[in-house]
């Protein structure tokens, strides 16, 4: 191993091997109102990544995850998910805010994909205590959402889209309200559930620190048209801790993607 | 509810009664011009029979007509939201019959429908119905696009999404319609009743009022204004109570300050 991090990796070599999760290629996307939000996007993600997207506000990397999400059509190009086995890849998607329904207790919540899944009462509520419980919100399945604080909300979002056991989760910014120490602390949480429930995330964020701690690529974009600019591996060993933080590779490779993000001008 | 929310207003109410009371006794105005508090309420507890029973008949005219504009309002809202298409086409008739006023198409109806009864029903619901429609209409539009994204990532049906998300979200707006539309109710019903006079059912509040209004019986005319006011109120609180039931520990409208 070497002492700094290769700065110059672009595809992460322990995931090439993978089966493929998720292929965009030639995407473009074009606004009715006529802003060219995406170009020419060719981008994939491998089973078991932890890919983040990266960039300045408006760049595109919500346009793009929900265009990965089969919320949006794209104007050009295809969109494939890679199912495994035949059956159709499950994707869960975590929002900008918890968007939790305010009329249901959490487990009513987080129950509800099984529940318009058609999942029976009983299993339906064994898998949400688990899903709950893998968040840290066990106790708290007869509360309303309004009086929970801000991450135990988001939290709860997070273990919606884990009670359908998905293959690809799919983030959108979903820290960006909470404060830095909250947001550090689900940061840790969601790379240890990744790690344990061998989860595959694309992760949009327009935070350096938090693209580097969680990732192990990170795709930098750029704005007005967004683009994929550069993809850095951030090849370090999984249990991230709060050293791995403040420590000088931690630093470098901040510094790498700062410098990528600012050479964009 | 707060002590303060009670005891305020009682002790104004109390106020104004004593200061009502006290000028009238000091004055002497007879009381074919204003009778006193008193005798208001001597006259309510004396013509009770009378009176009760035009209370009865009048709430049942406003509770009818507030039980169909509901049907009827929730059934339209759903029929609105379907598409812009036939929201576009049909709302300008809703908005035609809200601002179209009651005493002028009330003669029509009570000479088209010959159940009294029905026809002061009918007119009432006109009155009531608006408030219902839109608010409710409003409310099943007003979802959170992202719980929207949400239903619609995990492949929600049409109905699934209705029940389960449209319907919760369009509570509080219902429910604010509700409220306006439990005291339009009530006037729908009592102006109606005014315009058909002999020709309605000669029995209800309205009816009362233009009577003792005729023979000078004052002290009448205001018990059964009092019972007009004190109907509205009760509703008024018991769709306040709905409500609360409805949304509590939930919307920002019930919570407790």
């Amino acid at each position: 191993m070497s002492a700094a991090p290769d700065l110059h990796t672009a595809a992460p070599d322990a995931a090439v091997r993978s089966a493929l999760a998720v292929d965009v290629k030639g995407v473009e996307k074009v606004f009715p109102n006529g802003v060219r939000a995406l170009e020419r996007i060719d981008f994939d993600v491998r089973d078991g990544e932890f890919v983040t997207l990266l960039g300045p506000s408006g760049c595109g990397k919500s346009t793009l995850l929900r265009l990965i999400a089969g919320l949006l059509p794209p104007s050009a190009g295809a969109v494939s998910l890679q199912a495994q086995g035949g059956g159709p890849r499950r994707l869960a998607f975590v929002f900008q805010h918890p968007t939790l329904m305010p009329w249901a207790s959490l487990l009513r919540n987080v129950r509800l994909p099984l529940d318009l899944a058609g999942v029976a009462r009983g299993e339906a509520d064994r898998r949400v205590r688990a899903a709950l419980d893998l968040v840290g919100l066990s106790e708290f399945e007869r509360v309303y959402p309004r009086e929970l604080s801000g991450g135990m909300q988001m939290r709860a979002s997070i273990a919606r889209a884990l009670v359908t056991e998905p293959r690809l989760l799919l983030m959108d910014e979903p820290f960006g309200a909470l404060d830095e120490i909250t947001r550090n602390r689900l940061d840790r949480d969601i790379r240890e559930l990744w790690a344990r429930q061998r989860l595959t995330v694309v992760f949009v964020t327009h935070s350096i620190y938090e693209a580097v701690f969680l990732s192990t690529r990170v795709a930098v974009m750029s704005a007005r048209p967004g683009r994929i600019l550069h993809q850095v591996a951030i090849d370090e060993p999984h249990p991230r801790t709060e050293a791995f933080r403040v420590s000088q590779r931690f630093a470098a490779h901040c510094a790498q993607l700062s410098a990528l993000l600012a050479g964009q001008r | 509810m707060s002590p303060l929310k009670l005891v305020a207003p009682a002790l104004v109410g109390l106020a104004v009664l004593l200061l009502w009371q006290g000028l009238v006794t000091w004055y002497e105005v007879p009381v074919y011009l204003v009778p006193s508090p008193l005798l208001v309420l001597q006259t309510l507890v004396r013509d009770w029979t009378l009176l009760g029973g035009s209370l009865l008949v009048t709430l049942r005219i406003a509770l009818l007509a507030l039980l169909l504009a509901l049907l009827l309002g929730i059934a339209l809202a759903f029929v609105f939201v379907q598409s812009r298409a036939i929201e576009a086409s049909l709302f300008p008739y809703a908005i035609l019959l809200q601002v179209t006023p009651v005493v002028a198409i009330a003669p029509l109806i009570i000479i088209w429908v010959k159940d009294p009864t029905l026809a002061l029903v009918i007119c009432a619901t006109i009155v009531a119905l608006f408030p219902i429609i839109s608010n409710t209409a409003q409310g099943l539009r007003s979802v959170d696009p992202e719980l929207l994204d949400l239903f619609r990532l995990n492949h929600a049906t049409r109905l699934q999404t209705l029940v389960r998300l449209r319907v919760p979200s369009a509570l509080p707006y219902f429910f604010a319609g509700l409220k306006v539309s439990s005291g339009l109710a009530l006037i729908g019903a009592v102006v109606a009743e005014f315009v058909a006079g002999t020709g309605g059912t000669a029995s209800g509040l309205a009816y009362q009022i233009l009577q003792a209004g005729l023979q000078l019986n004052i002290p009448r005319l205001f018990a059964a204004l009092l019972l007009i006011t004190l109907a509205g109120v009760v509703l008024f609180l018991a769709v306040s109570l709905l409500a609360r039931m409805a949304l509590r520990g939930w919307h920002e409208s019930e919570l407790a300050r």
